[in-house]
């Protein structure tokens, strides 16, 4: 049988606390989510790297929930690694998190779940 | 770049609606087939004629095997394509290809929703993947939120500058009968509704409603035998960049900036020529960006392009003449009423006409800003 797929490969990574991207050998390209292969090209030669879990808000929306439930913010981050994923950033206020706020990923947990999480990076 | 077309060579030869707004006590698939069958008799017609069946449910994902069925028909194609709220265009680009390659005779392009009476929510099987859910965004409404965070952080684009599509749509269906969401409405009660999903409030949103349309399709030598003025298809083109909005490379440009100039090549004309535009409006935000994309202002224009009721009746560009998703309806998927509207209008029937329309566009949209269709209807006069 072969090994498990990359989206299952990645979540078991994120449950030992690394946080993994998949980078082609040809182009360099860093992708995420987990494919089999290289998006566009179809490239199947990659191997996993270890994101620097740095970042940048790129886009960012705040929900407004009927009360008692605070509003709470959704982003979409570009890492350093020019990969785009979407995120909460904890710690900071949802009204403070702007577009170019520079983060940084921490491994969570939610519901018995890891899950990928960003603060604001140090400046 | 447009790709083969066969321009002109079908045509819409029958529309209608049914049910728009609220339609207690029927089902979507008692509404499709209501409307395909008002479509029918629209084209003098008789539904044993019916041999291509397109259709998308709400709730249904083998929509055409069941409308098939209920209605008796051992249709020589059926097309279940479903791309989101756009599927209704596509559904027009291979109707024309295969009444053209003589595979099919007679398309009925229908669909139905009772969304509204059935449960109040928008009706869809969709939700975020497994990538975005962790996150807990409103589906899908936080997506277009993000796309619009991006237009105003690189072009300065407005909540007002939103608010004025909003106001457009309401005017426009303020003078159509049909349309559900009816009364004044101005900037400030846009900008002083309750927030969702910054910026999108719920003024900002589609409305949740009932509704039903269909089209049939011919090639035109019969079309031009129906008791209503052939609409001819010039074009048509779909277009996928991405599903899920993290995955949508500029979250300013959709993929209707490559359908919108394909179905332009198709039908040998540019946005200059367009009378009518009816776009798919699931928030405000949507019609800025399709604007752009379709060539009516540059990139990052729009909202200034919407300001001081430019797209409202009277203004420079009619868009969404019938009140749009905005205020006319929408009924989980929105984009056979773009279609209707659109051919509405070369018709010469439409609530709110606009004089002497020789070219209509519908452009369709799905998912998260995620699939683009563009159809491009024209009068008898340009082919």
């Amino acid at each position: 049988m072969s090994a498990p797929g990359p989206a299952r490969h990645w979540r078991a990574a994120l449950a030992e606390g690394r946080f993994l991207l998949q980078r082609a050998r040809a182009s360099g390209t860093v992708f995420f989510p987990p494919r089999l292969m290289e998006p566009g090209s179809g490239d199947d030669e990659w191997d996993w790297i270890e994101a620097s879990g740095l970042g940048t808000v790129h886009a960012v929306t705040v929900i407004h929930p009927r009360p008692p439930h605070e509003p709470r913010a959704v982003v979409l981050i570009d890492l350093d690694e020019q990969v785009r994923l979407m995120s909460e950033v904890e710690g900071v206020p949802a009204e403070a998190i702007a577009i170019g706020l520079r983060v940084r990923a921490r491994i969570g947990e939610r519901d018995g779940a890891p899950i990928l999480l960003f603060d604001a990076a140090e400046a | 770049m447009g790709g083969s077309f066969p321009r002109g060579a079908t045509a819409i030869a029958g529309l209608a609606t049914f049910g728009l707004g609220e339609c207690p006590g029927w089902t979507s698939l008692e509404m499709a087939a209501k409307a395909g069958q008002l479509a029918v008799a629209d084209a003098g017609l008789t539904m044993r004629e019916v041999d291509g069946l397109f259709i998308c449910l709400p709730d249904d994902v083998l929509a055409g095997l069941s409308l098939a069925e209920y209605l008796g028909l051992s249709p020589r194609f059926t097309d279940c394509n479903r791309t989101g709220g756009s599927a209704f265009m596509s559904h027009v680009a291979t109707a024309a290809m295969m009444l053209t390659a003589g595979y099919i005779d007679t398309a009925l392009i229908t669909y139905g929703s009772n969304q509204r009476s059935g449960g109040g929510k928008l009706s869809t099987p969709v939700g975020s993947n497994a990538w975005e859910a962790p996150y807990k965004p409103l589906f899908p409404a936080s997506s277009y939120a993000l796309a619009a965070s991006r237009h105003f952080h690189q072009y300065g684009t407005t909540r007002r500058q939103l608010a004025e599509v909003a106001v457009a749509a309401r005017a426009w269906a303020n003078g159509n009968p049909e349309a559900f969401a009816q009364g004044p409405l101005g900037i400030d009660d846009v900008l002083a509704a309750r927030m969702l999903s910054s910026p999108i409030s719920v003024k900002d949103c589609c409305l949740v409603t009932d509704g039903a349309a269909a089209v049939v399709m011919t090639r035109i030598d019969r079309a031009r035998d129906a008791p209503r003025p052939p609409v001819p298809v010039l074009g048509a083109a779909a277009a996928t960049w991405h599903n899920a909005i993290s995955q949508m490379g500029d979250l300013t440009t959709t993929a209707a900036a490559e359908s919108g100039p394909r179905a332009y090549a198709m039908a040998g004309i540019g946005p200059g020529d367009v009378d009518v535009v009816e776009l798919y409006d699931a928030f405000t935000i949507n019609t800025i960006l399709f604007l752009e994309d379709l060539g009516f202002c540059p990139k990052g224009e729009g909202g200034r392009f919407v300001e001081d009721g430019a797209i409202a009746p009277g203004g420079r560009l009619p868009v969404n003449t019938n009140g749009g998703g905005l205020s006319c309806c929408h009924p989980g998927m929105y984009g056979l009423f773009a279609i209707v509207e659109a051919a509405r209008q070369i018709r010469g029937e439409a609530a709110n006409q606009i004089p002497g329309v020789d070219i209509a566009l519908a452009h369709g949209n799905g998912g998260t800003l995620s699939s683009q269709a563009t159809v491009i209807l024209g009068s008898a006069a340009t082919i």
